[in-house]
């Protein structure tokens, strides 16, 4: 075998702590080795065309290049040996550069290292063998989780192009946030008059099939060939002869159940239909409440009901879906606020999170867009809003800042002196933080034109008192850090910029999806740079706030992204595998199924070789994790390019020599 | 520490005012500081320009006007070449200072007396005279010697001369001092 070695510069990035050129010279001593080189930049078109060049001319074998990490350029020097004509898996890649240059000051030493790791990489190049990649069948669907406007955009975009999609919403309408949300900064525009269309989109269009109040119960399969299965939850009516008429919400005697869609600051029935753009406009029953399921008496609704839908004994169903792709779009809730007893712990019934107060200033929503106090139906004249209530606070566990609370709450301030021309708005600030198109100047729009009074600190405490008219006041004590002084407010109602963390349950799907999330509950990106959109499951891509809070805007960016990245993959006839997959020793198999037990991707089943039992890896399932590997007795089951004999080899090279 | 009540304490007609008689819009002041940053009396102050921005923006009438550093003010108007909102923050402080007077909240008598010495040899002599500002200063104020060791170098270099060099338009100086006296009464 003829190895050839690239060490690489990296501009100074290794050079400055590695002798590059000692390296090269050292790695011309290690077997088989018969080229060895440093270059300024590897990865550069010059340093990819040298290695063809080099191949060619020495008639290499394989190549090994010292270098970065291999998470960003194995693919680029893999490609490079290809076009040289090699077996793109006849390549392997020292990382000195994280492991080495980047760590450790003494030149010397980190030379060392670095032949060191040139010498493993030649050991395990040494046994690498040929690869060919498996071709596979596609299911050109794709699964949208959620419903919100980063779903939306995702699902209408890939239908646009004749993917079928198959979309989940958790609740009974999809809409998301952005459904609750009176206007829409920095134009002030309706935000159900923009999303609507769109929602209707969604309902109408032949490629979308739409699970309401439904929810994903188990993912099998890879990329390409997922199965789902979705948990129908039961509505107790037959959405298919529900036609949305509302007369059962209407007579309906149980009137006290909490209104989730309007943020709990009303009441609904319970039977209900959350507002009137609902897609699909169909009733719902909350059995918590329901008299006739929880004590089987009263059954109005069904009597009433013009087309006989109430179904009282409906039970879950699960259905099974096909799909090539999953978009992951599942939002955010509010931060537990109630953590903060300065604000209340949620005691106050005039302190309210930002979501009420949108419900509030609806048209749709349950004051038909009159600011109203909780406690009193006062209209408030002095009205706090307080920003990062559960951003950039650690004690809580929540530093990251929510990013959007700003925009919203100069927006919220805004409609406030729409609504109410004589009330007063005071913003506590900590920094307002405005960095999108027209963004800054409608924060100053607030101030400037609407003279809403911003004042830079915290608020240390909001006390309730009752003032000479025997009203409640909440004296909300803070800092002016501007000023240097202690200020107080005597509000009517106090508003909190609540921020967000990745949505209920998050957690639960990220492992059905096998992604990685965070301690926020926000579904981790493949590249936080450079790959903003995938996940590190081929085939699952995010889109919207459950990747980490953004804006309206930002969310249906990477809603069509997402949709563009599963309109690329589809767009090949056939997929191909990884062929660095297990293969089965059929000589060593024992045929004890220990492996089939282990694997996490039902990749391993059992087969009848001339009569004997055997294990048999599905090569387009298995992701090649290799946990069969370390679980087979008999060593009979290998990873190809991950063989123990070559992690052996590696380990010899360091240790014994 | 004291509590400012900021919905009672708020005074939005001084802040109007204020706008009204320096020409600028206060609101605009975005509270980057630039101004205090830039103040070469800023190390004198006892309340920053910037937070006497702020205390406008906010109508806290007495913030605003009770302090020394309307009075220590240079009137340099560095502030106001380097606001990025193009205020004129040297207008604003100068609308202050005459507030400040109207309302009796003079913080720094000498320093008031020491302007109203200046614009007296003006007034008289159509410039300023050096040595009739001394005096005047010393009169308003009582106080005595207290910057006399510079004198002899001063009077060496003719910096003081003893009779005060009259300008040709005196007269018209003159006017204008009474038509600023005919206007506030």
């Amino acid at each position: 075998m003829k190895i050839g070695v690239f060490v690489c510069h990296c501009g100074s990035n290794i050079e400055a702590t590695v002798d590059t050129a000692t390296v090269a010279k050292i790695a011309l001593t290690y077997p088989d080795v018969v080229f060895s080189e440093d270059t300024m930049y590897t990865c550069s078109e010059p340093g990819q065309e040298n290695i063809v060049q080099a191949i060619k001319k020495h008639g290499l074998d394989g190549v090994v290049v010292a270098s970065c990490s291999p998470r960003m350029h194995e693919p680029t020097f893999r490609r490079t040996v290809e076009r040289a004509g090699l077996n793109r898996y006849m390549f392997e890649m020292a990382n000195i550069r994280e492991h080495v240059s980047w760590i450790g000051r003494d030149r010397e030493a980190n030379t060392n290292k670095a032949a060191e790791l040139v010498r493993l990489a030649v050991e395990k190049l040494r046994r690498n063998a040929p690869l060919y990649a498996k071709q596979f069948d596609v299911t050109k669907r794709v699964l949208v989780i959620g419903g919100g406007v980063a779903g939306i955009q995702a699902a209408l975009d890939a239908a646009e192009s004749g993917i079928g999609v198959v979309m989940v919403e958790r609740e009974s309408t999809i809409g998301g946030k952005m459904a609750k949300l009176d206007k829409t900064f920095p134009t002030i525009d309706c935000s159900s008059c923009v999303l609507a269309p769109k929602m209707v989109d969604v309902a109408q269009n032949p490629n979308i099939t739409l699970y309401a109040h439904s929810e994903v119960e188990s993912i099998s399969g890879f990329v390409g060939n997922f199965t789902v299965k979705i948990r129908k939850r039961a509505t107790y009516v037959d959405w298919d002869k529900c036609t949305g008429c509302g007369t059962c919400t209407e007579k309906c005697p149980t009137k006290n159940v909490p209104d989730a869609f309007n943020e709990d600051i009303s009441t609904c029935r319970a039977i209900n239909i959350p507002f009137p753009q609902a897609i699909p406009k169909k009733a719902t029953i909350n059995p918590d409440y329901c008299r006739k399921i929880k004590e089987g008496k009263c059954g109005v609704c069904a009597k009433v009901c013009p087309t006989g839908a109430i179904v009282y004994d409906m039970v879950d169903e699960i259905v099974e879906e096909k799909v090539g792709a999953i978009i992951a779009a599942t939002g955010y809730d509010l931060v537990d606020w109630t953590v903060y007893k300065e604000y209340g712990g949620g005691t106050y019934p005039d302190v309210i999170t930002s979501l009420q107060y949108e419900r509030m200033m609806s048209a749709s929503g349950p004051t038909a867009g009159h600011i109203h106090r909780p406690s009193d139906g006062m209209e408030p004249k002095n009205i706090v809003f307080i920003q990062c209530v559960g951003s950039r606070d650690c004690s809580i566990g929540r530093p990251y800042c929510s990013g959007f609370c700003c925009m919203y709450t100069a927006k919220q301030a805004i409609m406030t002196k729409d609504h109410l021309p004589d009330a007063e708005a005071f913003v506590f600030y900590m920094d307002i933080r405005a960095p999108g198109k027209m963004y800054d100047e409608f924060t100053r729009r607030a101030q400037e034109e609407y003279g809403v009074q911003y004042i830079r600190g915290r608020v240390s405490a909001i006390q309730p008192t009752v003032r000479p008219d025997g009203r409640v006041g909440y004296i909300v004590r803070g800092a002016d850090t501007l000023l240097g002084e202690s200020v107080e407010v005597d509000a009517d109602m106090v508003v909190l910029a609540v921020g967000v963390e990745g949505s209920k349950g998050a957690g639960n799907l990220a492992e059905k999806l096998r992604i990685s999330y965070d301690h926020y509950g926000f579904f981790m990106e493949s590249h936080v740079k450079l790959r903003p959109v995938e996940t590190n499951t081929a085939g699952v891509y995010l889109a919207g706030v459950c990747q980490g809070p953004k804006d309206i805007p930002a969310s249906v960016a990477q809603g069509s992204a997402a949709a563009a990245k599963v309109m690329a993959l589809f767009s090949k006839p056939k997929l191909e595998n990884d062929p660095q997959v297990s293969v089965v020793d059929i000589k060593r198999c024992v045929a004890c199924g220990k492996c089939i037990q282990v694997c996490p991707y039902q990749a391993i089943e059992e087969v009848e070789i001339r009569g004997q039992k055997k294990a048999h890896v599905i090569e387009t399932v298995c992701q090649g994790c290799g946990v069969c590997t370390a679980t087979c007795p008999q060593g009979a089951i290998q990873v190809a390019h991950f063989t123990d004999n070559q992690l052996l080899a590696e380990v010899n090279a360091l240790c014994l020599s | 520490m004291n509590i400012t009540r900021l919905d009672k304490a708020r005074d939005l007609k001084f802040k109007r005012q204020v706008e009204e008689e320096s020409g600028q819009n206060l609101s605009t002041c975005y509270q980057c500081g630039k101004c205090t940053a830039g103040c070469p009396g800023a190390q004198v102050y006892d309340r920053q320009v910037s937070q006497i921005m702020h205390a406008v923006q906010l109508g806290l009438k007495e913030e605003a006007l009770k302090n020394r550093s309307l009075w220590l003010c240079l009137s340099c108007s560095t502030c106001s070449a380097r606001c990025p909102n193009n205020i004129d923050v040297a207008a604003v402080m100068e609308t202050l200072r005459m507030m400040a007077r109207r309302e009796g909240w003079v913080q720094d008598r000498p320093i008031e007396s020491f302007w109203k010495a200046f614009l007296d040899t003006v007034h008289a002599t159509g410039r300023s005279y050096e040595l009739g500002v001394m005096a005047d200063y010393m009169g308003r104020t009582l106080r005595g010697w207290g910057n006399l060791e510079i004198a002899p170098m001063a009077l060496r270099k003719n910096k003081m001369p003893f009779i005060p060099s009259v300008i040709h338009g005196r007269k018209e100086v003159a006017r204008i001092f009474k038509r600023y006296a005919e206007k506030r009464s």
